[in-house]
């Protein structure tokens, strides 16, 4: 299986069943709302080390937000809802309020959801204005340069995460163009983000460690400087560089044909397979066949 | 041309006037105007469900202090499926959709006093004008008036503390005083201009005006929000605060501009000088004040 002249490993992408919600940031600027956007998704790779992962899904125009002022569309994913109800709480709190004249609102119509708004509403010390507009409750926290807008609910819904392939190249260049290449692809996908620096990890990682304390190690049998040294390698020929896109969505169909663009616009000359990271089927609830998306086309 | 009511052209009706039963809703035709004011609470679609022309036309109303059938005063055709056409000058029909909590009544002239009295849902559309205590007490749903309404539109009734509780009432015209007397929730719009008043003994919700406010606005207020786009005379409990735009207010007025008031872009965009009132009560409501530019 090739495009072009790249190999595409007969293998799966194994994903795991998590809890998804949007997030719409808005300021008075551009410039505001990414910056809110920016620190509410950072330190959001995995939940190994961070809690949850999350991404700027996408810029939006004063003519799709609900205030009529530029902002950005956020994903975060959890693995359990108890936990985005939390993490959203600290995220909004400490990233979005405290970010000059930013609103925040809901921006997934789901079943479930999670107060927000009604807790951060207590950092307003009893000053804090409840509003009601079409079924939908505001609240308006006094802050030093006006008034924090955020909703009291924000949806939430069973999503997808760890979609992920993986860029074997000949050396780190041709790779990190490879790489980049297939996230700008990628993230023309609504509905999906790239969790790591850029959309690109190159610590992979397995699970477990020969220390006890660690949950997940090295993915050593993609690390090229261990190609002599483990047994089992997956380093072959003259492959010297391995980076891996990761990706999650609000369901399976979008983390696919994400994955399928970042197929295609990774196989560049130069980059001699791409694959797909996995337990053996043994651990996540979605295969993802990477021989299925190719046959999509 | 469009006609101005997209929800009476869905129902038969266009600027034109009656063109047909074509959604076999419930038509009521003044034939008597009343001598005195009818009390026609059982004008509601939960009142009119499944009756046909003839059940609907023996149903009682209170005729001054007699109880007589509503076919000596309207011509009925139709039966009822959750929507009410009625025509001729109502102003002398009160009670009108009061307890409603589904489906449309739509009028096409004048009403009479207690419009949607304590409804909790659904909507009324007047082509016309309001008589005196539009919407008192109601929990939900909308009442629009295209021309103006009279005084307490939204309020509580004498004696009881708590005006509307939620839902919305928009008059594009003017009203007069005393509008959303002790509401707790909701949102009031005006077009034009409100009386004196405006917003007394409020819990909470939200009343705007794009014309002017009378005198005593927000008398006595505990939380809520009264919205002016013109200077008005702040009473000397209330405390001004500052000057700034708040980012709510961008989301109600578009929701405001979307319903057919005339609300412009410099609203919108614009900022407000805040006054915080009432000082003899909570003190945690506030009246905003469009800064002119």
């Amino acid at each position: 299986m090739n495009i072009r002249s790249t190999e595409i490993a007969d293998t799966f992408a194994e994903a795991f069943k998590m809890w998804g919600a949007r997030i719409v940031v808005t300021a008075a600027t551009r410039q505001w709302a990414m910056a809110a956007a920016r620190s509410m998704t950072g330190f959001a790779t995995s939940v190994i080390g961070c809690k949850c992962e999350a991404g700027i899904e996408h810029e939006l125009g004063p003519g799709d937000t609900p205030d009529g002022r530029p902002g950005a569309s956020l994903l975060l994913f959890t693995t359990d809802r108890e936990g985005m109800g939390k993490r959203l709480v600290e995220r909004i709190g400490q990233c979005v309020m405290t970010c000059p004249t930013t609103a925040c609102f809901n921006g997934l119509e789901a079943e479930k959801t999670v107060p927000v708004g009604g807790l951060l509403r207590y950092f307003g010390d009893g000053y804090q204005i409840s509003k009601k507009l079409n079924g939908r409750r505001l609240w308006r926290i006094p802050v030093m340069d006006g008034e924090f807008l955020v909703d009291e609910q924000f949806g939430v819904q069973p999503a997808v995460g760890g979609g992920n392939i993986l860029i074997l190249g000949r050396d780190q260049d041709t790779t990190l163009r490879a790489a980049r290449a297939a996230t700008r692809a990628m993230r023309a996908v609504r509905g999906v983000i790239l969790p790591f620096p850029d959309g690109v990890v190159r610590s992979g990682s397995k699970v477990g460690s020969r220390y006890k304390s660690l949950i997940a190690s090295t993915n050593d049998a993609y690390c090229p400087t261990l190609r002599g040294v483990v047994a089992g390698s997956n380093i072959t020929g003259d492959t010297n560089c391995v980076l891996e896109i990761v990706v999650d969505g609000l369901d399976v169909a979008a983390v696919a044909e994400a994955m399928r663009l970042g197929l295609y616009a990774a196989a560049k000359p130069g980059i001699r397979q791409i694959t797909a990271g996995n337990y053996g089927g043994n651990l996540g609830q979605y295969k993802i066949e990477l021989k299925t998306l190719l046959n999509i086309k | 041309m469009a006609p101005a009511n997209p929800i009476a052209a869905d129902q038969g009706w266009t600027d034109s006037g009656w063109i047909g039963e074509q959604a076999m809703s419930l038509n009521l035709t003044l034939h008597t105007p009343p001598a005195v004011p009818v009390e026609a609470e059982i004008l509601t679609p939960n009142g009119t469900a499944g009756l046909d022309d003839a059940a609907v036309a023996s149903l009682a109303v209170l005729h001054g202090n007699q109880r007589v059938p509503i076919g000596d005063f309207f011509r009925v055709r139709g039966r009822g499926n959750g929507v009410i056409h009625l025509e001729g000058d109502l102003s002398r029909i009160k009670h009108i959709g009061a307890g409603m909590s589904a489906g449309q009544v739509i009028i096409h002239g004048d009403v009479g006093a207690h419009l949607g009295a304590g409804m909790s849902g659904g909507e009324i559309h007047v082509n016309g004008n309001a008589g005196d205590w539009v919407g008192p007490e109601m929990s939900g749903g909308r009442i629009t008036i295209t021309g103006n309404a009279g005084h307490m539109v939204g309020s509580a009734y004498r004696g009881s503390t708590t005006g509307m509780l939620g839902g919305e009432i928009i008059v594009h015209g003017d009203v007069k005083n005393e509008t959303g007397h002790a509401m707790r929730n909701g949102l009031i719009a005006v077009g034009g201009n409100a009386g004196d008043f405006t917003g007394v003994n409020m819990r909470a919700g939200t009343i705007v005006a794009l014309g002017e406010l009378g005198i005593r606005t927000g008398a006595s207020m505990k939380r809520g929000t009264i919205v002016s786009m013109h200077e008005a005379d702040i009473l000397p409990t209330f405390t001004y605060a500052c000057l700034y735009g708040p980012v709510y207010l961008r989301i109600l007025l578009q929701h405001i501009k979307r319903l057919g008031l005339p609300v412009t872009d410099e609203y919108i965009l614009g900022q407000y000088h805040r006054w915080c009132g009432d000082g003899v009560e909570l003190n945690r409501g506030e009246i905003l004040i469009y800064r002119k530019r």
